[in-house]
């Protein structure tokens, strides 16, 4: 019992990890169709920036982190935006994505011929340590994990539904040409998502680096992760994504100790095929009518 | 050549010279690589011969997604499944290699239609999530059943196949019988994509709900391409193993399926030619670009997202444009 609950708070953290990511995903998505497959790699690359910025800068851990995480969400959340994405949306959703695809290899490469092709540790912001819960011994590195992200999600449905921004923003991702007509600067709105969607790849970079070391091939699982946890939750849906990346992160983690460790990347799959045979529209999602 | 020949049907004739311009390409780059190898040693010859190898993968691809209008994230698996169906075949249970590569062909064209089966039920791009997830799940068998596989350690002393007698254990001779291969498959293509069945791929590809309503079952053809698409990446698995003669998981790889994308994209997705000029990109170039090393990669994507956001045609849509604005810079009448 007191394993089972370890595995399942160790499956809870990194499935916050992932729903941070697929909560991304899914807005780009929403506000400009942008099937996202660099996704992991947003993941993976600003501990690999920051680290990067204490190298060459010489500068002390704070400065480096500020500046790494700056440089990130201006290139990746601004950049992406104007550079890759709004020169290409006009071709449609597969050309983009593939676009996409090709900015992951870049990002990937680049991580690993730029910075380093090893793992490189990275500084927690958390003692080590553990914490008694129900019994278990629970590393807080795992709770803050838990804390921090969900703080996040909140304070972003929070700025979704309940201000004057977020509002404008959500309006924009249902429904791009009212919004217009009621005056909401839409192009101004799209380029929030990007941002959001690189802060919170920020977050879930800060949050799992001290875990899984700074890498410059970490984004595939992530990524590979977040997408079915964005498919299984309701590709539509921020509240989908979220239980989707809980539920893959448990999947995942019983998997891991009680299927089979070679295999256990199988299981969060199978979820994946089985949620498109049975329910494409996802566990939290609304079936979408086809639009001609 | 016809002196009344009106605007209106010079457009197909031009169009369809065009067509007749890239299969005259495809036979003419065949009778040249046939030659092309004399004095280019060994590893020269590997080289041409994987570049061809990889075509016919991307050739596959190109149905799919230039042709179909889908996206598979599975090709290098569908390779991957090829190449290991005929080396065990070959090595473990002495098949003859014409058998394993049909077969291997088969196996692939059967697995296309069960994966595309329920994935194309949704029309959104499910399809490339669910390949997605079997290329993990291949190279997740692929390294773990060493019982099978071998595992990391992979599968070594692959025969090559003997042809009426000739044994084709040297590389010119391989090469030789690759390039063969390579153009009764491209020749198959042409021939698919010009039938019936290629047009009610490309009426797919362009707009789907009109294609439905003009009667074309749009399901079966999505899946159709999708795997015969599919079954191009066994047969380039099954002429990689005897060409490497060893074979391990890691160029089976999610990333290499990615890479094939970027391929069939980098030549012009729904061109003929394209896969070969992709995958020249993607397979000679790197020879010839040796200094760049492992930069290569990053180069390789940074020239296909420019090509996306400049031409998303690829570098057979820029060729064409170059031709179009060449003839629009001859005085009219000019035409011969």
């Amino acid at each position: 019992m007191a394993e089972f609950v370890a595995f399942l708070i160790a499956g809870v953290a990194t499935g916050a990890i992932y729903a941070l990511a697929a909560i991304g995903f899914t807005l780009v998505w929403q506000t400009s169709q942008t099937i996202n497959f660099a996704q992991g790699e947003f993941v993976m690359l600003p501990a690999v920036l920051v680290l990067l910025a204490v190298k060459l800068l010489g500068a002390p851990l704070w400065l480096g982190a500020l500046v790494g995480i700056l440089a990130f969400i201006l290139v990746f959340g601004v950049g992406f935006k104007v550079v890759v994405v709004d020169p290409m949306i006009r071709h449609g959703v597969l050309p983009l994505a593939i676009a996409t695809m090709a900015l992951s290899t870049i990002m990937k490469e680049g991580a690993k011929d730029g910075f380093s092709a090893e793992a490189q540790n990275f500084p927690s912001f958390v003692p080590t340590g553990t914490v008694e819960i129900l019994g278990t011994a629970v590393s807080l590195q795992h709770v803050a994990i838990i804390v921090v992200a969900l703080a996040a999600i909140g304070l972003l449905q929070w700025f979704v539904g309940g201000t004057r921004l977020g509002r404008q923003m959500q309006a924009t991702a249902q429904n791009p040409t009212v919004a217009r007509i009621l005056g909401i600067p839409v192009e101004r709105m799209v380029l929030l998502t990007f941002v959001i969607n690189a802060a919170l790849a920020v977050v879930a970079s800060v949050l799992i680096s001290p875990l899984y070391l700074a890498k410059f091939s970490n984004g595939e699982t992530i990524g590979l992760f977040a997408f079915i946890a964005a498919i299984v939750g309701g590709f539509n849906q921020v509240r989908g994504a979220l239980v989707g990346g809980l539920l893959i992160g448990v999947v995942d983690s019983l998997a891991a100790a009680y299927v089979s460790t070679q295999y256990r990347l199988a299981v969060p799959l199978i979820l994946l095929v089985a949620i498109i045979l049975l329910k494409p529209e996802g566990l939290m999602g609304r079936k979408e009518e086809r639009r001609i | 050549m016809s002196a009344p020949a009106t605007a209106s049907a010079a457009r197909p004739a031009s169009r369809s010279r065009l067509r007749d311009g890239a299969l005259l390409a495809l036979v003419l780059g065949a009778a040249i690589l046939w030659f092309a190898p004399a004095g280019m040693g060994r590893y020269g010859t590997y080289v041409l011969s994987l570049w061809l190898v990889m075509s016919i993968a991307v050739m596959g691809l190109n149905l799919t997604l230039g042709y179909a209008g889908q996206t598979s994230l599975a090709q290098a698996a569908f390779m991957g499944l090829g190449a290991y169906a005929t080396a065990i075949l070959t090595t473990t249970y002495g098949v003859n290699w014409y058998a394993a590569f049909a077969l291997s062909g088969l196996l692939t064209f059967c697995i296309g239609i069960l994966l595309g089966f329920p994935a194309l039920r949704v029309r959104t791009h499910y399809l490339a999530f669910v390949t997605l997830a079997f290329s993990t799940l291949i190279w997740l068998l692929l390294r773990n059943e060493q019982w099978l596989t071998g595992g990391v350690f992979g599968i070594a002393n692959i025969k090559r196949p003997v042809f009426f007698g000739l044994r084709l254990d040297g590389a010119l001779a391989f090469h030789r019988f690759l390039v063969a291969v390579t153009l009764i498959l491209a020749l198959a293509l042409w021939w698919l994509v010009r039938s019936p069945w290629g047009r009610a791929f490309m009426a797919l590809r362009e707009n789907p709900v009109r294609a439905a309503s003009l009667g074309v079952d749009t399901r079966a053809y999505t899946l159709l391409a999708f795997a015969i698409g599919s079954a191009y990446g066994g047969f380039a698995g099954a002429l990689y193993a005897p060409l490497v003669e060893f074979i391990d998981p890691s160029p089976f790889s999610l990333s290499q399926s990615l890479f094939l994308l970027l391929m069939v994209v980098a030549g012009g997705s729904g061109y003929l030619l394209g896969p070969f000029i992709g995958a020249l990109l993607g397979v000679v170039l790197p020879e010839w670009l040796r200094f760049a090393g492992s930069l290569y990669l990053i180069i390789f994507a940074s020239i296909v997202l420019m090509l996306l956001i400049i031409c998303p045609q690829g570098v057979s849509g820029l060729a064409e444009r170059g031709w179009q604005a060449l003839r629009r810079g001859r005085p009219a009448g000019g035409a011969p």
